[in-house]
């Protein structure tokens, strides 16, 4: 990643399962409203950057946030999905809008 | 089209047009950059487009060790190109006969500029960026993209720092053909997922 970044330690690993917290604060969030609440899979971990929710008011962002690709199941997301129940949808999420999920 | 509760659109157009040259104006008067800085960033971003990502599919047709680097961290595959792509982090995702790979970004209109070049209007528009996400096939027919049946669907949503890009499969009947000639038949919306390539076997020797 070229630049060493103060950066909290990972706690998800590719094939954990996570559920994105179901929370609406106000300010520049990333995590789309669509899949607050639901439980995923960690695709890959993406690297760690800093928190936008920080940026976007000129604050530093730091620690940096390990950021995780999430694939969803399309039914799960979408209650009345009419479409290929095997579909799936994946979404960059930052480490502190998700928890664990059995 | 307006959307429920949205300035017409050309009054929302004007909005905006006023707020950039207010805010460019102000900038130049601070400083912080030059009119001539703004003409060289808009020459450069008109100077890109798709033939950018064009390339690296080219090439990751004809080259399988070149392919399995753009897989593994799009940015570095395409600065072995000599493409820059400056804080660009690029992550390509392949399609097969069995899974079609799709980008939107619901929240805005994240795109990845530095390949593709300026996004089209309807990549921005929010039919698209809130149908693709729940009904993707459905947004692919009006495209003119009908998938096989038991392809699978990946929609990739773009909300962060990372931006995609769509390895299309090769076309059949392009055995033999040279990359640049591969090259120009990838399109814009191939790229972005949301057309395929159609097959050439009929033309391929006339």
């Amino acid at each position: 990643m070229g630049r060493t970044l103060e950066a909290a330690a990972p706690r998800f690993r590719p094939g954990d399962r996570v559920r994105v917290r179901a929370a609406h604060p106000p300010g520049h969030v990333r995590t789309p409203h669509y899949c607050r609440g639901q439980v995923g899979v960690v695709e890959r971990l993406c690297g760690a950057f800093p928190n936008p929710e920080e940026l976007a008011y000129n604050r530093p962002g730091l620690p940096a946030q390990p950021l995780y690709r999430v694939r969803f199941r399309a039914v799960e997301l979408w209650p009345d999905y009419r479409e290929d129940p095997a579909d799936v949808v994946e979404i960059e999420i930052y480490q502190h809008w998700l928890e664990g999920a059995a | 089209m307006n959307e429920p509760g949205e300035l017409p659109r050309a009054d929302r157009v004007g909005y905006y047009r006023r707020m950039q040259a207010a805010v460019e104006e102000l900038l130049i008067l601070r400083g912080v950059f030059t009119a001539a800085d703004v003409d060289r960033q808009v020459e450069a971003m008109d100077g890109r487009s798709h033939e950018r990502g064009a390339r690296m599919v080219a090439r990751a047709w004809v080259d399988p060790a070149y392919r399995g680097r753009m897989l593994a961290d799009g940015s570095a595959a395409a600065e072995a190109l000599g493409l820059e792509v400056g804080p660009l982090r690029l992550i390509v995702v392949e399609n097969t006969p069995e899974v079609h790979n799709v980008i939107v970004c619901t929240l805005c209109s994240c795109y990845p500029r530095m390949l593709l070049g300026i996004p089209p209007e309807w990549y921005k528009s929010r039919a698209y960026r809130s149908r693709v996400v729940r009904e993707p096939r459905a947004v692919l027919a009006e495209f003119g993209l009908q998938l096989a049946a038991g392809v699978r669907i990946r929609v990739h949503d773009s909300t962060a720092d990372m931006r995609y890009l769509v390895l299309p499969m090769r076309p059949a009947g392009t055995g033999g053909w040279s990359e640049e000639r591969l090259a120009a038949l990838v399109t814009r919306d191939a790229l972005i997922g949301v057309a395929q390539l159609p097959d050439v076997s009929e033309s391929a020797d006339r």
